[in-house]
């Protein structure tokens, strides 16, 4: 694209914010003489924003935002107030604010938040728009989050919590493998053999709302779906019915007790040294590495990466936690909460934030790939493409109450659980998993 | 006689004025948010979102949904079989804590501990007793070499049942045991002096004695015990989320993922309200039993 047509565009979009402006709110600058596309927001006089978030995961990731917002306070002078909450709690909250139309200007919350309550959200596209560019675009899972019409943008997104493979080298090696499979066929045979090590992996099958996120994976690497794009239910198919049966030859592999496995689960058992692999956030490692304990520190050195393996569906298929942005429009200062976003989301902010995050989370914009913590440590590398390889919950439907409904209700988790472990037979399983996302998709 | 004086003086309305707070407290913080919550039952509302009303759908669906279904007898198992134990427990409990111990005081003091840990931290603790693989019963009895591999208390449907009603006993009895205890202690001494000159059996004084005029509060107290399992939560949110398969979701976890995690609020009201008559129920039971209370008394019903 010309420098000429982006001029245009930027120039298209501050006519929007001219209009703000003159209903007293501030409105965009644009300076020629900067960089031809840089963009800045001109906050209302006296802003204050409220910012509502997930908590940490990890500690260095709230260091870092916290940081960042200083600095903003500092450049600007609007007062950043940041609450967090658990993330499972920021979903009912953010619900509840756009309903009443009351509480925090910004809020970054989860998966498909922003398509319960589009009308409630402030347009950003011109925001979107502008970094996106600047940044190498945003990954297509970013887009079909938050721009599901394929023009407007709801929010913005701000990157995933990757799932991925954690695994142990050296009892990898020792099952005979150099390094960790691709595909998914290496992937149980690798299981076997570790199991007869008796050094087996484990997968959480309980209600997790985090970590049962494999089973997306499992189910969509053998081409099967809950919904199909018109937001038909077709989780009862011969592919669903393949990759149930593949995890009918995992299961046994597994070590006991993965049933009731929640999301601390895994971690401990990993870090114990009981497990030789499992899914999970950076978490594990990070933890190693920071003991205190010298016996887990050293494990540190014997924990690797690796992205989700590569089914008969021939592309990536993972499934990670997705974390956006939202404004809403009841905000008092729109143009100050744009200015908030846009400024934590520039390079001198957000290599930081990524930083401070030790790869706990991964960029939703292809430009910081070149992010110095995905190189800093090889072991972090497999995490930098957790967006870029991810499908959004609800594949491959639209997203709105009824994914969010059949996601938190563990339809997937459960048909899986059920069927891989024996405790019904897959047919049934899949049925019934039919029957109950029926409910949720009904027009 | 000025117009306070007057209200100062008339009993009905001097009645009325007291009764006042606690109504609006009542109005406000109970009938309210049942009322709220019924109604929700009854539309299509979704967080964030007004419903509809759509009368009896919810309830229809949930009669054919498999889950609700399976989290109905789940709640019922739970609640009888809790409920039993805890009654035989605690009512064994209270007549151990009857008799004259030393450090008598100490001992009732330490009884109630169970019941004052907050539920979510004794859960913690019991999350640990049922590990998959930290679980400390299960490390013992490998030491003990009478096991050869870890027990799968939480993983197995019906290990989990059982593992979350034990813990939801555990926590239970003090409050049975306390309260049954307090009854005990307002049944005069002289009736068990009189029966013993008569040559009863301790069985006999207890069947006899102890348990018709203890039945009041028994059945108070059960009220409440049934009621507090019913409406558990924390318990199983904590411990296993409604896992394994399900197998320990209660009406009350299975509501809040429905309405809160998955945001269909309307559903889940509909589930919480399913579980009204079943309350309902249990106060009836309650009732009656202060009836026979009034019966035994001497009195007219």
């Amino acid at each position: 694209m010309s420098d000429f047509d982006n001029r245009r565009k930027i120039l298209k979009g501050s006519a929007g914010a001219a209009a703000a402006a003159s209903l007293g709110a501030g409105g965009m600058i644009f300076s020629p003489l900067a960089q031809a596309q840089n963009m800045t927001f001109k906050p209302e006089k006296g802003a204050k924003l409220r910012v509502l978030r997930w908590s940490r995961f990890v500690q260095g990731d709230i260091d870092a935002y916290m940081a960042n917002v200083k600095k903003f306070t500092e450049a600007t002078g609007i007062e950043v107030r940041v609450d967090n909450e658990g993330w499972e709690d920021v979903r009912p909250k953010a619900a509840v604010a756009a309903n009443t139309g009351a509480g925090p200007d910004i809020i970054l919350s989860t998966n498909d938040d922003a398509n319960l309550y589009p009308e409630k959200l402030l347009d950003v596209t011109d925001l979107a728009e502008y970094l996106g560019k600047k940044y190498g675009g945003w990954y297509p899972a970013v887009q079909q989050y938050l721009r599901p019409d394929g023009k407007k943008w709801l929010g913005l997104g701000l990157g995933a919590a990757g799932s991925m493979i954690v695994y142990r080298q050296s009892m990898v090696k020792a099952a005979g493998f150099d390094t960790f499979p691709k595909d998914t066929a290496g992937f149980l045979a690798l299981h076997k053999a570790l199991k007869e090590k008796g050094t087996p992996g484990g997968y959480a099958l309980g209600n997790a709302t985090g970590d049962s996120l494999w089973t997306n994976w499992l189910i969509w690497s053998h081409g099967g779906k809950l919904v199909d794009k018109n937001n038909k239910v077709v989780i009862d198919s011969p592919e669903t019915l393949k990759a149930l049966e593949y995890g009918k030859e995992l299961y046994p592999n597994f070590i006991p007790g993965t049933l009731s496995w929640l999301d601390p689960n895994n971690n401990k058992a990993f870090l114990d040294g009981q497990i030789s692999v499992t899914n999970n956030g950076i978490s594990i490692y990070y933890a190693a590495k920071n003991s205190t304990d010298p016996k887990v520190k050293e494990l540190a050195a014997d924990i690797n990466h690796a992205s989700f393996p590569i089914g008969p569906a021939g592309v990536p298929t993972e499934s990670h936690l997705f974390f956006n942005q939202m404004i809403f429009k009841y905000t008092k200062y729109p143009q100050a909460a744009k200015e908030f976003l846009r400024f934590m989301m520039e390079r001198e902010q957000f290599d930081n934030w990524l930083i401070g995050a030790g790869g706990y989370i991964a960029q939703p914009l292809a430009a910081y790939e070149s992010c110095s913590i995905w190189t800093s440590d090889p072991k972090h590398t497999p995490y930098r493409d957790s967006v870029k390889n991810m499908r959004p919950t609800g594949y491959e439907g639209k997203l709105g109450y009824a994914s969010a409904g059949a996601g938190a209700d563990f339809i997937i988790a459960n048909m899986v659980a059920e069927a891989i472990s024996g405790s019904k037979p897959p047919k049934e399983a899949m049925e019934r998993a039919q029957k109950r996302a029926e409910r949720y998709y009904k027009v | 006689m000025t117009r306070l004086e007057k209200f100062q003086n008339n009993r009905h309305a001097l009645g009325w004025a007291f009764m006042l707070p606690a109504t609006v407290l009542l109005l406000l913080f109970l009938t309210y948010p049942l009322g709220l919550g019924t109604w929700l039952g009854f539309t299509d509302a979704k967080i964030g979102r007004a419903g509809e009303f759509i009368g009896l759908e919810n309830f229809s669906f949930l009669v054919t949904d498999s889950v609700t279904r399976l989290a109905l007898f789940n709640t019922l198992f739970y609640t009888v079989v809790a409920s039993i134990a805890k009654f035989g427990l605690g009512l064994w409990l209270a007549m151990l804590l009857n008799k004259r111990l030393p450090f008598q005081s100490f001992f009732r003091a330490v009884v109630l501990l169970p019941w004052i840990v907050p539920t979510a931290l004794s859960a913690i603790a019991f999350w640990w007793i049922f590990d998959a693989q930290f679980s400390i019963i299960s490390w013992v009895l490998m030491k003990l070499g009478l096991i050869d591999r870890y027990i799968d208390f939480l993983g197995d449907p019906w290990n989990a049942r059982f593992s979350t009603i034990i813990a939801n006993v555990w926590r239970g009895i003090p409050f049975v045991a306390i309260s049954l205890l307090a009854g005990l202690q307002t049944i005069s001494p002289s009736y068990y002096e009189a029966s013993a000159i008569d040559g009863a059996t301790p069985w006999q004084q207890f069947r006899h004695i102890t348990l018709p005029l203890l039945t009041p509060i028994i059945a108070v107290v059960m009220t409440f015990s049934v009621l507090f399992t019913f409406t558990d939560f924390q318990l199983i949110y904590v411990l296993t989320r409604g896992g394994p398969l399900n197998a320990t979701h209660l009406m009350a976890t299975l509501a809040f993922q429905r309405a809160i995690s998955g945001g269909a609020l309307a559903e889940g009201a509909a589930i919480a309200t399913l579980m009204v008559p079943f309350l309902l129920a249990a106060i009836m039971f309650s009732y009656f039993g202060l009836q026979r209370r009034a019966w035994q008394q001497g009195g007219d019903k």
